[in-house]
């Protein structure tokens, strides 16, 4: 068990958690000022940003932990977090109007160089090749 | 706020940042026994008390400054780097692949560009 909890924080794994961890702080932070100093200009983009934060935080808690159970928690965060980006930054170009304040997941994530948009997808990836060589070194799993 | 420190800190942390993906590209850790891994670290270092630098003199501008500030993101600015630095550092040290001064690279890089956001917080008072 510890071995795959290792195996998840290692190598790529270990540079996918930085960014995530960035991402975390980042969002967090971001989404606490807007929710603290001006809540009633945007209500929507602001409770997106505190959602994304929330999400972010989880992934990022669950990877570096990365036992068994984590890591179903770390894939349904970063699920949700395709889900959101997608959803989002589609939304925000079709009616720009209902997003006048950015969140990160705006326009696919394009103020922050797309990488909310191609972080999911490393995630998942990450998810699938850390879990698939125990399935190969253990003989079957 | 000080523009010379806080371009000086954009060129060190870019410096880093590139030193580390050297040794990314190299396929070596971040080892403070060999040449490479302790230079990186002593740049990341000297980034990290300009940092410090930079918050307690920041905050300090904060307060003398006769401009209205929007002081929450700009101390959040000020504190970030100072905090994510020395994590990014540990990190990465605790990594013994390539993967580890690739935690670097990301950590240095947050560094300009927080430093961005610093200037257009200073720079949009009222």
């Amino acid at each position: 068990m510890s071995d795959l909890a290792t195996r998840t924080r290692s190598g790529p794994g270990r540079l996918l958690i930085a960014v995530y961890a960035v991402f975390a702080l980042a969002a967090t932070a971001r989404s606490a000022v807007q929710l603290g100093t001006r809540f009633d200009e945007a209500p929507l983009p602001y409770l997106l940003s505190a959602f994304a934060a929330v999400v972010y935080v989880l992934a990022t808690a669950c990877l570096v932990r990365g036992d068994r159970a984590s890591r179903t928690v770390a894939t349904v965060s970063i699920v949700v977090e395709l889900v959101g980006v997608l959803v989002v930054g589609t939304l925000s170009l079709v009616d720009p109007a209902a997003f006048p304040e950015a969140t990160v997941w705006s326009d696919y994530g394009r103020g922050y160089g797309f990488v909310p948009a191609v972080l999911p997808l490393l995630g998942l990836w990450w998810l699938r090749v850390s879990a698939g060589t125990l399935g190969r070194s253990a003989g079957s799993r | 706020m000080n523009e010379v420190l806080a371009t000086t800190l954009t060129v060190l942390a870019l410096g880093a940042a590139l030193w580390a993906l050297v040794l990314v590209v190299a396929g070596q850790p971040v080892r403070p026994d060999r040449w490479h891994g302790l230079g990186a670290l002593g740049v990341v270092a000297l980034l990290e008390l300009g940092l410090l630098a930079q918050a307690v003199g920041g905050i300090v501008a904060m307060i003398a400054t006769e401009r209205r500030l929007d002081a929450l993101s700009f101390v959040g600015y000020l504190i970030g780097p100072v905090v994510i630095v020395p994590l990014a550092a540990f990190w990465g040290l605790t990594e013994r692949t390539r993967w580890g001064p690739g935690v670097l690279v990301i950590g240095c890089l947050t560094v300009p560009v927080m430093i961005l956001r610093l200037r257009q917080v200073w720079e949009a008072h009222v």
